[in-house]
């Protein structure tokens, strides 16, 4: 080759071109998408615990999105219904991940409800579920000799516990708690047919 | 730019005397060799920063309650600065000093304002400094490839912009009417960083729609950036070490137009089975099939080159490094084209395969090219010659069998993974517990490239020290003396 100018444009035009039909399409597509009400903006704590779970990089370890079950059997796990674009409306930036290590967190608030079950799953998995690969995350905790008023205790079962000291959450953790909890995605869809046509 | 910036009347002469060829060289070299000493060494330090976090990451899934006191050192925090560190700090930065070399001697110009690229270069560095700090205080822009907060990401742009200036100038001052594949790969990559680059860090789109670009840009680090840079270097240190021409131009210009067509628009099969159009994954996962075409003609074309010299292999360290990862980029490429099909993807796509997929691409094929092209380009800046072959074997051999047992064991344990993720009836620890065997492993075949690195690196420092006794020949023909030997006719 020598024409400079020739190469330079073909150069270009395809990563124009990538990502007219990757980015630019998809989202002038789905920027027709009907919202639907039942989903709700997150509320601050939760937007706060959002930071954390990214800062904490729980986006390497647990998807958040829900395959087809023609496609997968995320469904029969009791994972919830598969996910739509609909579904990520308030999501800056998304979270859908690529890596299951651990179990898809989407509906997790439906899943475990449970404050408690969090806190101590977050302080030392291993006390809840045997074998598991996730991290503790202790600096999310104080240990304390007694609790204040308005500290969420976290209990701690026996072999895991500071003996006569008590764990309590800090800010942190309840935000990460509270964003956990609002991941509900058990709303009926508006339009099921919009999508999986693809058009 | 338009023909009348163009100051004076460019003479091409495409085939001048040794003599004018040699002075040429020797001045091309002169005005690079600042920048590419300065990337070569801020390159080392990200490789040995980026692979101690890598070993700490991959050590934590054998000992999960392991650094777990302090939030800068969980285990999402340490993976991401490991990733950063080694994307754009060794990879990258190796491969512009790569580039910045070669440039030159290619188009018989001195590289344009070589300042240019020292500025780049310190550009870049405080880009990772700042940039891991920030990855590490858990401060994250929360997107695979794109963590680095948006304001430091202003500052590798403008480095990255710099140093493309420098080398399309350089290239447009060029003294040969065409230009040779190498340059073709460097310039489109030169430009391709930083277009995609800033469009990914520009926050337009939310929701699914920002996964698009996300996966759009997290394709394209690799498709067009680290791939076409890699395979630059490939296509000029092989024909220079056997002084055979390339197979087929032809091939090349199919391989060099189906790559920049068909790899930019591969991201999305990163997100098979998510909620985004059918017909934009589909787009991904026809274009991963057909990236088969720029690859087989690569793989023809350089095998076609080496076939009749692969003894060389023997006796070039650059030649061993560089073959051997233009041979796993051809292995790693059809891996990733049967890995974006929906039937194989459906196991894989959340499991550690994909992991052991991305490391034999980024390190068993870039990274290769990267040592050996380290081994080649450093004896012509230092004038001195590589000090030890003992030493060179020691890296080689430990790399290679790193990566193999890396790579290897998340292949089967991340499909593993996957069967036992997709039958339902089997609770999820199961697909958690059959990996661990495979993260050992993988953690072996770790530590095996971390003590190569760790052999790389000492070298490398008594290289640019010109330390051991001088040579006038190659210290890895200690043995063979290689260069005594008849040659074949053929």
């Amino acid at each position: 080759m020598h024409r400079f100018r020739v190469f330079f444009a073909g150069a270009v035009w395809t990563a124009v071109f990538a990502f007219f039909v990757l980015a630019y399409l998809p989202h002038r597509q789905l920027s027709a998408v009907v919202p639907i009400d039942a989903l709700q903006p997150y509320s601050a704590a939760e937007l706060a615990g959002r930071q954390v779970y990214i800062g904490l990089g729980c986006l390497y370890c647990h998807s958040q999105q829900v395959r087809d079950p023609l496609f997968g059997t995320d469904q029969q796990r009791g994972w919830g219904r598969a996910s739509y674009p609909e579904d990520y409306r308030y999501d800056f930036p998304h979270l859908l991940g690529t890596m299951r290590t651990g179990p898809d967190l989407l509906n997790i608030g439906v899943r475990q409800p449970s404050r408690a079950w969090h806190y101590t799953h977050l302080y030392e998995p291993r006390a809840l579920v045997p074998g598991s690969l996730m991290p503790s995350f202790r600096f999310l905790f104080a240990v304390k000799d007694r609790a204040a008023p308005g500290d969420e205790v976290v209990s701690v079962p026996a072999g895991y516990a500071p003996p006569g000291k008590v764990v309590v959450a800090l800010p942190e953790a309840r935000q990460l708690v509270d964003y956990l909890l609002s991941l509900k995605r058990d709303y009926p869809r508006a339009d099921a047919r919009q999508m999986q046509s693809g058009h | 730019m338009s023909s009348t910036a163009v100051p004076t009347p460019v003479v091409y002469e495409d085939s001048p005397s040794a003599e004018v060829r040699i002075a040429e060289r020797i001045e091309a070299d002169r005005s690079t060799r600042g920048p590419v000493l300065l990337f070569f060494h801020s390159a080392v330090v990200w490789l040995i920063v980026g692979s101690i976090f890598g070993l700490i990451a991959s050590l934590k899934f054998q000992f999960p309650d392991w650094l777990t006191g302090e939030a800068w050192l969980t285990f999402g925090r340490v993976r991401t600065a490991h990733l950063n560190a080694v994307a754009y700090g060794w990879t990258s930065m190796a491969l512009i000093g790569t580039a910045i070399w070669m440039i030159p001697r290619l188009v018989r110009a001195p590289l344009f304002a070589p300042s240019l690229a020292m500025v780049s270069a310190w550009g870049w560095n405080l880009f990772m400094v700042l940039g891991l700090t920030a990855v590490l205080s858990g401060w994250s822009d929360g997107m695979e490839w794109l963590e680095i907060p948006r304001p430091i990401d202003i500052i590798v742009a403008l480095s990255g912009g710099l140093m493309a200036l420098s080398v399309l100038i350089t290239v447009a001052r060029r003294k040969t009417r065409h230009f040779y594949v190498s340059v073709w790969y460097v310039l489109a990559a030169m430009v391709w960083f930083p277009i995609i680059f800033v469009t990914a860090n520009l926050p337009l789109f939310g929701g699914v729609e920002e996964a698009a670009v996300n996966w759009w840009y997290g394709h394209n680090a690799l498709g067009l950036w680290i791939t076409p840079m890699s395979l630059g270097a490939a296509y000029f240190f092989i024909p220079k070490v056997l002084g055979r021409p390339i197979h087929s131009y032809n091939l090349s210009l199919v391989g060099f137009w189906a790559l920049a067509f068909f790899y930019s628009l591969n991201g999305h099969h990163h997100l098979i089975g998510g909620p985004l159009p059918t017909w934009v994954i589909t787009t991904s996962i026809t274009a991963s099939v057909m990236m088969v075409i720029p690859v087989a003609a690569t793989a023809v074309n350089f095998h076609n080159t080496m076939v009749g010299r692969f003894d060389a292999l023997r006796h070039s360290p650059t030649l061993r490094f560089v073959v051997i990862g233009s041979m796993i980029y051809t292995v790693v490429s059809v891996q990733g084209s049967i890995e974006a099909l929906r039937s194989f993807n459906r196991v894989v796509h959340f499991t550690q395969y994909t992991v052991g997929h991305a490391h034999l691409g980024v390190y068993g094929f870039a990274g290769f090219i990267l040592f050996g092209s380290y081994y080649f380009i450093l004896p012509r800046l230092c004038d001195w010659e590589w000090p030890s072959g003992t030493l060179i074997r020691v890296h080689f051999w430990t790399a290679f069998s790193g990566i193999v047992i890396y790579a290897g064991a998340l292949c089967i344990g991340g499909w593993l993974q996957g069967q036992a993720m997709l039958d339902a009836s089997r609770p999820f620890m199961d697909s958690v517990n059959i990996t661990k065997p495979y993260l050992l492993a993988r953690t072996i075949g770790g530590s095996l490239m971390v003590v190569s690195h760790l052999v790389f690196a000492y070298h490398y420092w008594l290289m640019v020290n010109r330390k051991g006794k001088p040579r006038y020949e190659p210290a890895w023909s200690d043995r063979r003396s290689y260069a005594m030997q008849p040659r074949p006719t053929t």
